[in-house]
Parts: C-alpha cells; sequence; structure tokens
C-alpha cells in the first residue's frame, strides 16, 4: 500500500493455519489462562458495540447453568457492510474454531451459527466445512457440536436478544435488558453471543498470541479490524486493517479524489464530512465501526443518502417500541415535508429533539442508533436537506 | 426473604426486595409515572415507553416498568429529558392515531386521552400519519369491534389473549412502519378461534378493542310502546355497577340497579338469578342422573367428569380446542339462556302476553354472552330467546345518559316472575360459585342433610388461585340414593383458560379423576368478565368477590332448591329437573369449530 | 393426504415439532413453493400445536417468508444507498420492461416475481439481486437481460 499511515494486516485470512494445532493447545490450557489471553489482547466485539470479548466470556463461564450456548451473530445487515460473508466464505473452519474455545470456557457443549437469509447460498459450503470441524474434534475428543441456522430477511435480528427470539422460533423482537445475554440469552440460559469477525480474530489471538494482536493499534482500538468498502471508490472491496487511522488517512487511501463525505458505521452509524476528516479517528475513541465504509463524492446528495437510511429503518425496525417504529416514520416523512417546503426549514430542529428521544428512548440499539446518521448528516448538511 | 435494595427516587431514599421494578418503588412513594403497555395483569412488554426515567449514570431513559431496581440507584422521574421524551412519545402515539375523540366510543375512557390531557398536548407536533395507512375497522363480530386506527400497538391484548386465556387469537403481525396487531390472516374476529370473552377489551387502554354496543336498539325498544321490554341482570353486574357510576369496587348495588332499570322503562326487572337457581337444579339433577348411569347401570357411553356450561367463552373455547370433550360439558345452557327462553314461553303465558311483542333484554358482565344469544342454538321459544344483551359497562352509560343520579337512587325489589333468588345463584358471579351452589343443593338432595361446611361455606371452592380442587364425602344418603353412600365426589374449579386447558389436558392425559368441572373463561369468573367496568386488577377482583360472598351471606335463601318461584316453576310448567319440558327449553348441544 | 399436510408433515419430521422448528418449517415450505398459504400455515399450526396467528404473525416478521403467491423464480433487488448510487433504477427497469410487471408483481404463468429488498451485502459490486438463493453482482442492463433468458429457458 502507498500510504504510510495506513497498514495492510494478514491476520485472519492467512490461509496456512494449523487449525488442529490452535484448537489442540488451546484446549490444554486452563480456562483462566485463556480469559487472561483474551484480555491481555484487548479484543473487543466487532459487531460495532465494542464490548470487552474476554469479559462475555468470563461473565458467562461464571452461571453456575449446565445448559450454556455460544451463538455465532453472521446476521450482518449493517447496509456497507460484507465483510463476514467473506470470511465465512474464505475461513469457515476458523470461526468455528473460536466458537469452539469459547465452548470450552464457558463449558457449552452446544453452539449455534445463525446465518442471514440473503447468504443462504453460503449454506452448502458451509454445512461441508462444518462437518470437517466436527471431524476433528471428534479426533481431538472434544464433545462440542454447531448447527446452521437460518435467518429470513430481517436486519434487526443482528440485534443480539432479537436474534434469540428468531432462534426460538418468533418474531425477532428484542427483548428489555437486563438481564443480558451472559445471564439469560438463547433459550433464558446464559450464552455469549459473538460476531463473526470477533469468532476469528479469538481464534487467531490464540494461534499467534495476544502481543501480536496487542502491537497493533491504539490503546482504546487494539488490533486490526476488517473493513468493508463502498461508495464512490475505486477499491471497493474487504480490507484488513489497522485500528487508529484518521477518516483523512483512509480516504487518501480509498478516495476517489473528491470524497465529500464517509459515513462510517452503516445506516447506524455517523457520517464524518470532509472538513472534519483529519481529526476524526476511526475507532472506539472517534467514530466506531462494524467496519462499513462508505464513500460519497461530490456528485451525490446526502438528502437521497439519509431519505435511503430512514426507508431502511421504517422497514426494518421491529415495529414494537413507539420511538422506534413511528419515530422512523416521522424523520422520514419530516425530511420530505421539509424538502418540499411544505414545512419550514425549522422543522429539521424539531426533527434533531426527536431523533435525541430516539437515542435516549429506544427499547434497542437499532431504534437509538437510527439518530447517529440522522444528526451527522442533518447538522452536516443542512443545505442538502432544505434545498 | 428477598434480599432488600436501597435506591433513591426523585431524592427520596426508599428500600424494596431485590426484584422489584423503579415502576413498583415509585409507586411505593406514591410517585405517578404514567403507563400504557404496563398491566398489573400480564407480563412486562416495555415496548410503550412511556414510563422512561432518568437513572444517573446512564445514557439512555431506561422503561421504569422493566428495568430492576439495583442498589445505590438513583432515579428522576420529572427532569426536562424525561418530560421532553414523553412528551414525544405521547406525540408520536398520536400521529399514528385516529384522534378523532369526540366521536369514539372510548370518549372519556381513554388512556391515550388521559395521558395526552395530563401532558396538555395541543397543536400535533408531528405529521398526522393516518392518512398513510390502511386502517381497517372489522365490526363483523356480535361481541367486539376491532378498529385498528385507534391501536396504539402496546401489545396488551396479545398478551392477554395468549398469557391469561391461551388462545392467541392476537397476535403481532409484520415488522416496521407494518406492523399491526391481528388476527390469523386478518380474518374478522369473527371467523377465528376468539372466544368473544372481552378480557382484550377489558385491558385495551384505547378504543382499538371495544364492545358491539345495543344501547340504541335497546332505547328503541323501550321507547316502542307495542314492546314488552324484560330486563334480566346477571349476578356479577350488581358487585360491579356501581364503578361505572363513581362508586368504589366492591359496593353492592342490587337495589339502585333495579330502580335505575324501572326509570330508565323497562316494563319488568327481572333477575338472571333466577335462571341461575334453575341452572342448579337442571345442572345438579344431570350430575346426579351422569353417575347414576356409570355406577348402577355401569352404562359405557357416560359421559364423566361433567363441566359447566354457564361460561360462553368457555364453551366456544372448548369447541374449538377440546371438541372430543363436548359431550362431557353438561347440556344445560346458560342462565342468561334459561331466562331468555323462559321469558317468551312460561313468563308470556303467566303475564297473559303475546311472546312476538316481549323483547328480552339482558345486562351481561360479559362480551361473550353476545355471541351467544346470537346462537341459532338460542331460539326454542320460536323466537330469539334474548333480543339484545348490554355490558356492565352499556348499562352505566344508559343510566348517566337518562340523566340519573344514581348514588341517591332508593332501593327496590326485582318484579315477579322471574326476580326472586337465592345466595346460591348470586355467588354464579365469582369463580367457583357454580360449584358451591350446586354442592349445596345435591349434598342435600342425596342426603337429606346440608352440606357439612360452616354456614353453608363451602371454602376449599372459593379463592383466586387458578385451579382448585375440592372432593366431599357422601355418607348415610336417603334410600333411592344409596349407590353413593361412602363416595367421594371429586370436583375442580377453574378460572381464566389458560387454567381450563390446565384441567382439560390432564383430563385428556387421564390425569384427573374428577367427577365435575366448573370453568369460567374470565379471571376471577364472571366478576372478571369482558363487559365489566374497566380498569380491572387482582385487587378490583378481589373486592367485587367480598361483595358477591357478603351479598350471599346477607340472603334469607341460600339454597337454590329452595327458591319458592323455582318450586313454583316446577311445579307448574316444568315438572321435573331433566323433564321433557326442561330438555326442549332448557338444554342444548354445541358443536365443533375448526381450531385454527 | 393432501399434498399441504405431506409437505407440513415431512418438514416437521424433519426440524421437530418445538417451537423452535417453526422458522426452520416456514423456510422449508419457501424453498418448495415459493410462498406460505393460509392453508399451509393452518397446517403448521396444527402440526405445532400452536395458534394460527402466532404462525402468521412470525412469517410476516420475516421478508424472506412471503405469505403472498409468488412465482417459480423470486427477484429481488437490493435498494439500499450502495446499490441504489450504482444504478439500480436502470437494472429495475430493465427487468421491468423484460418481465413486463412492476415491482411486487408475479408474471402471469408465475414463473417470476419481482421485488425489492434491503441490503444483499453486495454493497462493494453493486447493483445487486437475488434470483431465489442465487446472488447476481455487478449488474448491467446487458447482464440482466442474459440472465432472465437464462432463467425464461428453464
Amino acid at each position: 500500500m502507498a500510504n504510510n499511515f495506513l497498514r495492510r494486516v494478514d491476520l485472519i485470512f492467512d490461509q496456512d493455519c494449523n487449525f488442529k494445532d490452535v484448537l489442540k493447545s488451546t484446549y490444554q490450557r486452563s480456562n483462566d489462562d485463556i480469559i487472561n489471553e483474551l484480555l491481555e489482547s484487548g479484543l473487543k466485539g466487532r459487531g460495532g458495540a465494542g464490548f470487552p470479548t474476554a469479559l462475555k466470556w468470563k461473565f458467562t463461564s461464571e452461571q453456575a447453568d449446565v445448559e450454556k450456548y455460544i451463538v455465532c451473530n453472521a446476521d450482518e445487515g449493517e447496509p456497507g457492510t460484507f465483510k463476514d460473508r467473506e470470511i465465512l466464505f474464505k475461513v469457515p473452519l476458523k470461526v468455528f474454531g473460536g466458537m469452539a474455545i469459547c465452548a470450552k470456557v464457558i463449558n457449552a457443549k452446544e453452539g449455534f451459527l445463525y446465518l442471514r437469509g440473503e447468504y443462504r447460498f453460503l449454506l452448502p459450503e458451509l454445512e461441508k466445512q462444518l462437518a470437517q470441524f466436527q471431524s476433528i474434534l471428534d479426533e481431538l475428543k472434544i464433545d462440542f457440536h454447531i448447527k446452521i441456522i437460518m435467518g429470513s430477511g430481517a436486519y434487526i435480528c443482528g440485534e443480539e436478544s432479537a436474534l434469540f427470539e428468531s432462534m426460538e422460533g418468533g418474531r425477532g423482537e428484542p427483548r428489555n435488558k437486563p438481564p443480558y445475554p451472559t445471564v439469560s440469552g438463547f433459550r433464558k440460559k446464559p450464552t455469549v453471543i459473538n460476531n463473526v469477525e470477533t469468532l476469528v480474530y479469538s481464534f487467531m489471538i490464540f494461534r499467534y498470541g495476544a502481543h501480536k494482536f496487542k502491537e497493533l493499534g491504539t490503546a482504546d482500538s487494539r488490533g486490526s479490524k476488517v473493513f468493508s468498502v463502498s461508495g464512490d471508490t475505486p477499491k471497493p472491496g474487504i480490507y484488513e486493517l489497522e485500528l487508529g487511522m484518521t477518516v483523512e488517512q483512509f480516504v487518501e487511501e480509498f478516495g476517489d479524489g473528491d470524497t465529500k463525505a464517509v459515513q462510517v458505521g452503516g445506516a447506524s452509524g455517523f457520517c464524518v464530512p470532509r472538513k472534519r476528516f483529519k481529526d476524526t479517528i476511526i475507532g472506539f475513541e472517534g467514530v466506531p465501526t462494524g467496519g462499513s465504509m462508505m464513500l460519497f463524492n461530490s456528485s451525490r446528495s446526502m438528502y437521497n443518502v439519509l431519505h435511503n437510511y430512514l426507508e431502511f429503518f421504517e422497514e426494518e425496525s421491529c415495529g414494537q417500541c413507539t420511538p422506534c417504529r413511528v419515530g422512523c416514520q416521522q424523520l422520514k416523512l419530516g425530511i420530505e415535508a421539509v424538502k418540499r417546503g411544505e414545512r419550514h426549514a425549522t422543522y429539521l430542529e424539531q426533527l434533531q429533539k426527536l431523533a435525541q428521544t430516539m437515542k435516549i428512548t429506544a427499547k434497542c440499539g437499532l431504534g437509538q442508533s437510527v439518530a447517529n446518521s440522522f444528526f451527522s448528516i442533518v447538522e452536516n448538511f443542512k443545505e442538502e436537506m432544505i434545498y | 426473604m428477598a434480599k432488600k435494595i436501597n435506591l433513591i427516587i426523585d431524592g427520596i431514599p426508599v428500600t424494596v426486595d431485590e426484584g422489584t421494578t423503579i415502576l413498583q418503588a415509585a409507586k411505593q412513594l406514591n410517585i405517578h409515572i404514567p403507563t400504557l403497555c404496563y398491566h398489573d395483569d400480564l407480563c412486562v412488554a416495555g415496548n410503550c415507553r412511556v414510563c422512561v426515567v432518568e437513572m444517573k449514570g446512564a445514557r439512555t431513559l431506561p422503561a421504569s416498568c422493566a428495568m430492576p431496581v439495583a442498589e445505590g440507584m438513583e432515579i428522576m422521574t420529572n427532569t426536562i429529558k424525561v418530560r421532553t421524551a414523553r412528551k414525544h412519545i405521547i406525540d408520536l402515539l398520536l400521529s399514528e392515531h385516529n384522534a378523532q375523540c369526540t366521536t369514539c366510543y372510548k370518549n372519556g375512557n381513554c388512556e391515550l386521552q388521559n395521558l395526552a390531557a395530563e401532558y396538555k398536548i395541543s397543536e400535533p407536533m408531528f405529521i398526522d400519519l393516518v392518512p398513510f395507512k390502511n386502517y381497517q375497522i372489522d365490526a363483523y363480530s356480535p361481541s367486539i369491534i376491532k378498529d385498528d386506527s385507534k391501536c396504539i400497538r402496546c401489545q396488551r391484548c396479545v398478551r392477554t389473549c395468549e398469557e391469561l386465556q391461551h388462545v392467541s387469537a392476537l397476535g403481532v403481525a409484520y415488522k416496521g412502519d407494518k406492523m399491526k396487531i391481528s388476527t390469523f390472516f386478518e380474518n374478522p374476529m369473527f371467523e377465528v378461534v376468539c372466544t368473544n370473552c372481552g378480557q382484550c377489551v377489558n385491558r385495551c387502554p384505547t378504543g382499538a378493542l371495544v364492545e358491539r354496543n345495543y344501547v340504541e336498539e335497546v332505547w328503541d325498544a323501550i321507547y316502542d310502546k307495542g314492546k314488552h321490554v324484560v330486563v334480566q341482570t346477571a349476578p356479577a353486574v350488581r358487585v360491579a355497577l356501581g364503578e361505572d357510576l363513581g362508586m368504589e369496587p366492591g359496593e353492592i348495588v342490587t337495589g339502585k340497579m333495579v330502580t335505575a332499570l324501572r326509570r330508565l322503562g323497562f316494563d319488568s326487572v327481572l333477575d338472571t338469578d333466577f335462571s341461575a337457581d334453575l341452572t342448579i337444579m337442571e345442572e345438579g339433577f344431570e350430575l346426579l342422573g351422569r353417575l347414576k348411569k356409570a355406577l348402577v347401570d355401569k352404562d359405557p357411553s357416560v359421559h364423566l367428569p361433567m363441566t359447566t356450561s354457564c361460561s360462553p367463552g368457555w364453551i366456544k373455547f372448548i369447541e374449538h380446542t377440546y371438541p372430543e370433550y363436548l359431550d362431557n360439558v353438561s347440556t344445560c345452557k346458560s342462565p342468561q339462556q334459561m331466562f331468555g327462553a323462559l321469558a317468551k314461553t312460561y313468563y308470556a303465558q303467566k303475564k297473559n302476553l303475546d311472546p312476538a311483542n316481549i323483547i328480552s333484554v339482558s345486562v351481561m358482565p360479559c362480551t361473550a354472552k353476545k355471541f351467544e344469544a346470537n346462537r341459532p342454538e338460542m331460539r326454542s321459544s320460536g323466537y330469539k330467546d334474548v333480543d339484545y344483551v348490554l355490558t356492565t359497562r352499556e348499562l352505566a352509560v344508559m343510566i348517566k345518559q337518562a340523566g340519573i343520579d344514581f348514588g341517591e337512587l332508593p332501593e327496590t325489589h326485582y318484579d315477579s316472575i322471574m326476580g326472586e333468588s337465592t345466595g346460591a345463584a348470586v355467588i354464579f358471579g365469582a369463580t367457583g360459585g357454580v360449584m358451591e351452589a350446586a354442592l349445596r343443593t345435591a349434598y342435600e338432595v342425596v342426603t337429606g342433610r346440608e352440606v357439612p361446611f360452616d354456614g353453608l361455606n363451602i371454602t376449599p371452592v372459593r379463592g383466586m388461585e387458578g385451579v382448585r380442587e375440592a372432593s366431599i364425602k357422601i355418607e348415610k344418603t336417603k334410600p333411592e340414593w344409596k349407590f353413593l353412600d361412602g363416595a367421594v365426589l371429586k370436583t375442580v374449579v377453574a378460572h381464566g383458560l389458560t387454567n381450563a386447558k390446565k384441567v382439560m389436558d390432564a383430563v385428556r392425559a387421564g390425569k384427573g379423576d374428577w367427577h365435575f368441572i366448573e370453568i369460567m373463561a374470565c379471571p376471577g369468573g364472571c366478576l372478571g368478565g369482558g363487559g365489566q367496568p374497566i380498569p380491572t386488577n387482582a385487587e378490583i377482583r378481589q373486592k367485587r368477590a367480598d361483595a358477591i360472598y357478603r351479598e350471599d351471606a346477607g340472603m334469607k335463601i341460600r339454597k337454590s332448591h329452595e327458591n319458592p318461584e323455582i318450586v313454583a316453576i316446577y311445579k307448574e310448567f316444568l315438572h321435573e329437573p331433566n323433564g321433557h319440558k326442561s330438555h326442549e327449553l332448557l338444554h342444548t348441544h354445541y358443536r365443533e369449530r375448526e381450531r385454527y | 393426504m393432501t399434498e399441504t399436510k405431506e409437505l407440513v408433515k415431512r418438514l416437521a419430521d424433519k426440524h421437530g415439532r418445538s417451537r423452535e422448528s417453526l422458522i426452520p418449517i416456514l423456510q422449508g415450505v419457501v424453498q418448495e413453493e415459493r410462498f406460505i398459504s393460509s392453508e399451509t400455515m393452518t397446517e403448521i399450526a396444527r402440526e405445532l400445536d400452536i395458534s394460527a396467528a402466532t404462525v402468521y404473525g412470525t412469517a410476516t416478521f420475516y421478508s424472506f417468508l412471503d405469505t403472498q403467491p409468488r412465482g417459480k423464480y423470486v427477484i429481488r433487488v437490493c435498494k439500499t444507498i450502495s446499490c441504489s448510487m450504482k444504478g439500480k433504477h436502470l437494472i429495475m427497469q430493465e427487468l421491468e420492461d423484460l418481465l413486463k410487471i412492476k415491482v411486487g408483481e408475479t408474471t402471469p404463468n408465475k414463473k417470476f416475481s419481482l421485488l425489492e429488498t434491503n441490503c444483499l451485502g453486495w454493497c462493494h459490486k453493486g447493483p445487486a439481486m437475488l434470483v431465489n438463493d442465487e446472488a447476481y453482482t455487478e449488474l448491467t442492463p446487458e447482464k440482466v437481460r442474459e440472465i432472465i433468458n437464462e432463467y425464461m429457458n428453464k
């Protein structure tokens, strides 16, 4: 890569990993040892929320229940995100391996991989890889089984408690929290639920050791991460990059020379305008992301971008809580009304207040995060909203 | 003992049990937090978000109904953040809601309207969404009207139908902006497994689910000089009507109600309690007959256990859910329908009236009774036996419309004939009441002695436990009932259809060796019926139950077979329980319906 | 036994009869019949001993569990932002012209249904669409013509 600041990393897609050896050696270690190594690495959840993975495992391992589960969240639905598909396509064994290690730590006998319906075409190959995985476990005399569960087209099922509801055969409606999954998850039993990418990184940490991961990134955002790059870029695709870069550095590498904004973290993420590129770090200290990086050049209407996002949320909200169900409809109709001149531009301020209410009162992360793109786009591209 | 948790709400320290929610803790401090989706009888949903509060250290405002307390928690229920959020949420709900309050049946009795008034919502803050929605009204059912344009999607009805009734005729369908409360494939309520129990109506905070009301039809009948309008009032109405007319739960208003009905212009004010006593005679002898067939005749075709048949919600439930047990249901019609059949036969004869000119109205704590009155089985007088069924709530509406100051009314007695009743009939209004009344009579018929319970109060069948078993040993019988000597009569009582399901599943699994089963579709029995004043909760139902047992204890006659009008009707008209005439007018059979 | 009864029974034998089996069974029906009819849902409710309204409520929650009759090939064109930026409208227009139906409709010969869908996860290769489970990316009107032609001849 030409850019000096951007470091491409090749941790997880590396093909000559001896899967069996890693699993075997890790299974010989004590659970405390495993948790400590993971804690040492500083790995945080790669789905976007960024909870320390080691703590999730630790809390679940401390629960007295006999039945516990490890669930891999492969319901990748955030607009602009497609890295989990690539990971499952290229290195599925490592994902299963991460689950197996977690299973040892929390003492789970069953694991589940919830695959979004849009990726059903991956299923035949995944099943083949899974059979191979199970035969390795048999060889190692490890009592752990993974089942793949298919989604059916519902973005909200990426929310962990909605995903459990869906796995249990119901509507994917988020639950009240607390209790959290580490206490009450799938079948109301203690459950670790990790994103695909988190599990691969967990596995790789036990291959390379925490130090190799930890030396990458920044204090708040350790390691590397897989980015999904799309939009106005000459180089759309999947890139594993060290964390800690600024948006400016990112744009230098991936922009088309005319980038006016980058949407970091998909529809539920933040829009960074050109004037903020320099001082915005991509990571938990700046703008967090599940990996979606969408670039927009000056030919794009940010009104259209926001409208598209709101339409998405209006449809994909589960609909149970008032702020999200009605709020999304109001935000969409609201910007339409302002654009058409049926409402005064000051109505945007009213809508921003509404978005603020959604952010603090919606039942789940989806409803709370609608405000992110709304604020950051309306705030930075007000003229485009009005004229 | 539960662990104690200390927290601070609005600056006031409070100590509560672990597991308490913020909402409950605030209530202990008499701090009122508004709610919509929350209901005492139901599991917590946490979806309307009206009850949000501020929690120190938290980025978001948690819903107080769903958030358990924690040690050292600091809660603020009235901050600018909370107020703004609540106003937004109310405004959002209003934007999705057909807010034509003045023409709404629930005007003045709507939780959303109250909340909008409380928060002084004036100009609509947001865009009216109603024109964008394809809202439907389902007005095909004779019992319940469902108007989606009034729905705020709190899902109280869905939880009621599932948790309390195990029917799930209503569910949540679609998602996002299209999410709605729906029956199977959006079919009319009339065509699905709905039992018409009306428990959803009792819990709907708005006008989305209401009873089909017959107030205008009844006024028209009253004003029609050519019609003789009789009215009957169910046992549970007299202990609840006051609630809709400014009184506290648990007041007995029998005498005032009779006076009010007369002032409304009914030609004759009669009592369903009379036909409740009659039901005991018919059902009691039916049970004894079945026992005789089983024990003496060893007839393999006899169906035991026998279940009660008074509750039309239960009847429709068993038709859908346990049709193979329809022969176990007592063939007795409900007291309402027995009364109806007699009003246009026995009563007409005695009063020398043309039954074609009689309009028979009933006042019921029940929405399913409206459906029952419309059943094709219910025309044995040659006419529609009961023409109009009003709920307790509709009667309150009529009393208000007539300008009657209910609290000040003098107390008067029911007219005769078919106005006399006993304590045994009154307790039909509470769960366990039919069982108790039946035992009071059956035991005495068989042994010649009163039931061996202090003051005739068969306490084991009373109470609010969902399923209650009781057995009674029969000793020293009269000669003709010798086959029952030494037998232990086993009974079980259930209320709420979820509990009914437990009992029926036990029967189906061969685990229940009962002889007689009482089932009421509604929690608490008829006193908690779908036509009773709103709101409802365990405390209110208990107060109504206490009133019912007070009324029973105060009655001169407390056993159905001693009701002089019952003695008379057998002598003059029916001749004997389960006799030919009875079968013609007072008994029926029900039919299997599709389960799904 | 009717065909529906047989299908539902076969799926229930395969996936089980607990509540957790509901979605796999519904998915199985869609795999075979492209949509779930009211009759099929009734049968599923009976087989799993749950209320029909619950089955309906679950099915309608998921975009891929169609409750409307659909053609043999269900085309879902991604309408989310990156595909939209890369010319999704041209693709849609081409499909509408080729199939002579509008979005949401099914061809009279019951061969194709044309739908829009949210993000398919091919944002770097937009515009994208699914034909049943198969993903097609970097679409151009010409490419769409080829693909549809192939399906027309299947």
